[in-house]
């Protein structure tokens, strides 16, 4: 697969019909689906506040982002479908808990400013890790992933604009808001996955060129962004230790708490039951009615061929 | 300031407004527990649109009023015994059936009425149903080809989907009850008497259960209907209670 590499090292773009190798194909699999996971797992949380968001306005936004969410997950899965598999068979493994999606759904919504934190640091984060897969070395991972990466950044200015009105707003509002922060900033961290030194995965990736900067690289580049942000808001980062670093030209930040980490990735976050339980029941509840889709649709085909031998 | 004081444009805005915002609120529900991913979106789309039309209905409806109310006001700081939606609307989701078969039955009534409505005195209100008649025509169409799978798909979705209509049914009356302030506002050509519609909803409606191989229900309508009036089915006061408390529990508050 010597020609494969060459083709990756020109920054050629693979596309489906082309010749892989079948490590390549099943990271890609595994990695698209964990993604597409991910948005409809990710549902969840924000739907969360749908019915009790607190203006029509947020309500409206709200909705279509999580509707763009459900977009996002079939981009995704369409894109996965491409490397030879299929959307129900990726939905099985979701459900029997035998592929992952981001950890960072583990987490429950509390409060209102919640729906703020989501948006401006777990989708900032996200968007971090996926613009570099734009140029990802898949075609179709990659194109998915230009279109997918435009609507995060409009969510992530609504949930910047969600904790600006709270922080700005009454005492009530502006604590809401700095609880959520204080909440969800380290987790945030957390979505690049583990340091460089313990991810074993991450340099056959960046060779194939799925991946293209480290997880450390891409956190700090979170972590410089999003820094003086924070400043616009008037909400404080919950690290004593961030401060700026003029010889690396970079903000140092505080040692990451990766227990936590290992323990919501493997099952024990606060929200990993609900989140599959929910998902479980959601497609167990709708069998019924797919299969109806699927008999309905037979039924009318053979009708409509019977027609058109006639 | 009770809903009976308001001039009756106003009270007319709030009743569509409450019908799509109360419904917009019952299908957004489903979204992250649909039955397959395709319908959380066809779902929120429809949620989406009868929000806008809502925002549009009650904003207009306060401006009328002119005492300062805007559309938050009007959503979130009413109580149910003001609310003016239909309770067709308002009936839980309960299984996908029973969502197909309300929607079906709201939006056959929808579309007749903003068909007319484009035709209104008052220019907003031909605006809204014009914009309306676009959005209504997809939902109806959704919920007719649902209705279509799901009657004349399995036993069990035949099944269920005849016993979702026979739970929304009693409901359906209520669409075509006029009353005085209705009269008054489609003798001046502003409104739409309602109680014209049923012929064009049978039409509709009848043919969808013909070709999906269910039978239309014999249940006779509730008595007394009653959600023109503020009265409600008991679901409804929870309904109200989860969408307004954030929004009360911080009064004054921008979000």
């Amino acid at each position: 697969m010597d020609e494969f590499q060459t083709l990756v090292d020109a920054d050629e773009r693979i596309e489906p019909r082309d010749a892989m190798p079948e490590a390549y194909r099943r990271t890609l699999i595994r990695q698209i689906a964990q993604h597409a996971h991910s948005e409809i797992i990710g549902m969840q949380p924000e739907g969360n506040w749908i019915s009790r968001a607190p203006s029509l306005r947020r309500k409206a936004i709200l909705m279509a982002k999580v509707q763009d969410e459900a977009g996002h997950g079939l981009y995704l899965y369409g894109a996965a479908e491409t490397l030879g598999v299929d959307r129900a068979e990726l939905l099985d493994l979701l459900h029997e808990g035998k592929q992952r999606y981001s950890s960072i759904f583990n987490y429950p919504t509390l409060t209102w400013a919640d729906m703020g934190a989501i948006g401006w640091l777990v989708d900032g984060a996200a968007i971090v890790n996926q613009v570099p897969i734009c140029r990802c070395s898949y075609g179709p991972y990659a194109r998915a992933m230009v279109r997918i990466c435009k609507e995060e950044s409009f969510h992530q200015r609504q949930g910047f604009e969600i904790l600006h009105t709270l922080s700005r707003g009454t005492a009530a509002q502006h604590a809401m808001a700095q609880d959520a922060v204080d909440r969800w900033w380290w987790p945030s961290l957390m979505m690049f996955g583990p340091p460089d030194d313990q991810s074993p995965n991450s340099a056959q990736s960046m060779a194939w060129r799925i991946k293209r900067f480290s997880n450390d690289d891409l956190r700090q580049k979170f972590v410089d962004m999003t820094v003086p942000q924070a400043e616009v808001l008037g909400l404080t980062l919950p690290d004593p230790q961030i401060r700026w670093n003029a010889e690396r030209g970079h903000h140092d930040f505080g040692d990451i708490d990766w227990s936590e980490f290992f323990a919501v990735l493997n099952g024990n976050g606060p929200c990993n039951a609900v989140r599959l339980e929910r998902r479980r029941r959601a497609h167990e509840e709708g069998a019924w009615v797919r299969e109806a889709a699927t008999a309905y649709a037979d039924k009318h085909r053979r009708v409509s061929s019977t027609a058109g031998a006639a | 300031m009770s809903v009976a004081t308001l001039p009756d444009l106003a009270t007319y805005a709030l009743r569509l407004g409450d019908d799509s915002l109360v419904l917009s609120q019952r299908l957004g529900g489903w979204i992250t527990n649909a039955p397959e991913l395709e319908e959380d979106v066809a779902l929120a789309n429809i949620a989406l649109d009868l929000l806008g039309q809502a925002r549009t209905l009650l904003s207009y409806a306060g401006e009328v009023e002119g005492a300062g109310r805007d559309e938050d006001d009007l959503a979130y700081l009413r109580d149910e015994r003001d609310f003016r939606n239909v309770a067709l609307a308002e009936l839980p989701n309960s299984n996908f059936a029973v969502t197909m078969a309300r929607q079906l039955c709201f939006s056959t009534w929808q579309l007749a009425l903003h068909q007319r409505l484009t035709s209104s005195a008052d220019e907003t209100l031909a605006g809204v149903a014009g914009k309306a008649v676009k959005e209504v025509s997809y939902h109806r169409d959704h919920a007719t080809q649902w209705v279509l799978r799901l009657g004349d798909g399995t036993d069990e979705s035949h099944r269920r989907m005849q016993s979702g209509l026979e739970r929304v049914w009693p409901y359906v009356a209520e669409l075509f009850t006029t009353d005085e302030l209705e009269q008054r506002l489609a003798s001046d050509g502003v409104a739409v008497d309602v109680s014209a519609l049923r012929p064009e909803w049978d039409a509709h409606v009848d043919s969808v259960l013909q070709e999906a191989t269910l039978t239309r229900p014999e249940g006779g309508p509730m008595l007394p209907a009653g959600g023109r009036r503020g009265i409600h089915t008991e679901s409804f006061g929870f309904l109200l209670a989860e969408m307004q408390h954030l929004h009360r529990s911080h009064p004054g508050a921008t979000w």
